[in-house]
């Protein structure tokens, strides 16, 4: 009992940590798991018929050819935007810089949400980095060992955002907590009570607060309900990306 | 052999939160993961000393509380609450009851969430809660119910496997041999 004390009392640095110190027991087995999911996979693979395979090899080619035509584009729009942002004296965007990594453990309590992911200090990673997907925002590091990281995901208590829907009064939030049983569903607070919001309206990061550059998808508006007797609205948000099926992330590093 | 037994325990502790931890289908499926530690802590209260009942909550708890944003000791009080009750009561409890085992890894599976969430609500920090917990206490103390006979089951199977058992004595002594027929 008196370890307990001790170590709920110890300062957040030493037990942030001896808690990845305790952690790191766990890394011979992280393989293990890895190993296990891939030969699962593998099966998965191998029952796939050669038709099948076919069919699915003619869709990603098209979609290839789609996206580079895209990517074309998209080249063009942003050599126009820089050229403009030249012009207006406006500062010129960076890029972002995204490492791509691994998720190897999930959360196993179930009042929060996290999970781990296969990069560390030695990789560059730092606290309150975001974290994505090509779906969208997925959240943030939290703590960061030399071999891997905890990234707290949205929905989580401690994973706020600040956001901003597309519509024209582009009005703007916080993305807060989920529900214990939906986590693809969070809510999206401190609305106005004059806020614009219909079903389907795109909700992305606004930029504010210094973590998250503005601009990443978060998700869509599901419905809205006024709070507080109707001095604000709160609207509920469908994440972009799908946090029950995390396997691969993109950190991005400003 | 009793170091034996406390070194099965903690190890099959090690795996279960990583478990917990690498695989979360059930997570996907019933909307909450199971824990198992509850399970091992009614088979260690019941079958084991206090010291296995001791270090499998500190050991326990501190590797479950590495892999998760919990404070770290935050689940050790509770496991060693349960573990310690089962313990002190232990003579009063048919162990080899299916039935009894069902019933303590019910109690001990709900009691030790309940307990965890409500040193994290003392300690200030904010858990997502909400009506959806209920279901998964429901889905925790069923799960822990259910995975303590098979807790209670797999233990056996690893002391008939690992542990020397001596010969049973016969009955049989010479000197008391009824010879039969002529000599």
């Amino acid at each position: 009992m008196l370890l307990t004390l001790v170590t709920l009392n110890l300062p957040s640095p030493t037990a942030a940590r001896l808690k990845l110190g305790i952690g790191s027991l766990f890394l011979p087995l992280f393989g293990l798991a890895s190993s296990t999911q891939q030969v699962a996979a593998a099966t998965e693979g191998s029952l796939v018929t050669r038709q099948e395979l076919l069919r699915q090899n003619d869709g990603l080619r098209r979609e290839n050819q789609q996206l580079r035509l895209q990517a074309m584009q998209a080249e063009e729009t942003s050599r126009e935007n820089a050229r403009l942002r030249q012009l207006a004296g406006w500062e010129r965007q960076v890029p972002w810089k995204l490492k791509p990594a691994r998720v190897v453990l999930r959360e196993p309590a179930n009042w929060w949400r996290t999970v781990q992911i296969d990069l560390g200090s030695r990789d560059g990673l730092r606290v309150n980095l975001p974290v994505l997907t090509t779906e969208g925002l997925v959240g943030r590091i939290s703590s960061v060992s030399l071999t891997r990281s905890q990234v707290t995901l949205l929905g989580d208590p401690n994973c706020k955002v600040s956001a901003r829907v597309e519509n024209e009064s582009r009005d703007s939030g916080i993305i807060g907590t989920s529900g214990p049983l939906e986590p693809e569903l969070v809510e999206l607070g401190y609305l106005s009570r004059s806020a614009n919001l219909k079903p389907g309206q795109k909700v992305v990061t606004s930029g504010e607060g210094g973590i998250f550059p503005k601009g990443i998808l978060i998700g869509h508006i599901v419905d809205t309900q006024p709070v507080d007797y109707g001095s604000r609205a709160e609207a509920r948000v469908r994440l972009a990306a799908n946090l029950n099926a995390l396997e691969e992330v993109c950190v991005m590093f400003p | 052999m009793k170091w034996l037994n406390t070194i099965l325990v903690l190890g099959t502790a090690f795996l279960a939160v990583f478990w917990e931890a690498a695989f979360g289908g059930l997570r996907r499926l019933l909307g909450a993961q199971v824990d198992l530690l509850p399970p091992l802590m009614v088979y260690a209260g019941l079958c084991t000393g206090i010291t296995t009942v001791t270090l499998l909550a500190l050991a326990g708890g501190l590797w479950f509380d590495s892999l998760s944003a919990n404070p770290l000791g935050v689940t050790v009080l509770p496991l060693f609450a349960i573990g310690l009750a089962i313990h002190v009561k232990r003579e009063l409890i048919m162990r080899d009851q299916t039935f009894a085992q069902f019933v303590l890894g019910l109690g001990a599976s709900a009691a030790a969430p309940l307990l965890t969430l409500l040193l994290l609500l003392t300690l200030g920090r904010a858990p997502l809660l909400g009506w959806g917990t209920l279901w998964q206490l429901l889905v925790l103390s069923v799960g822990g119910a259910v995975a303590t006979p098979i807790c209670f089951e797999f233990f056996a199977w690893l002391q008939r496997t690992l542990v020397h058992r001596g010969a049973a004595e016969t009955s049989f002594r010479a000197d008391r041999e009824i010879r039969r027929g002529r000599q």
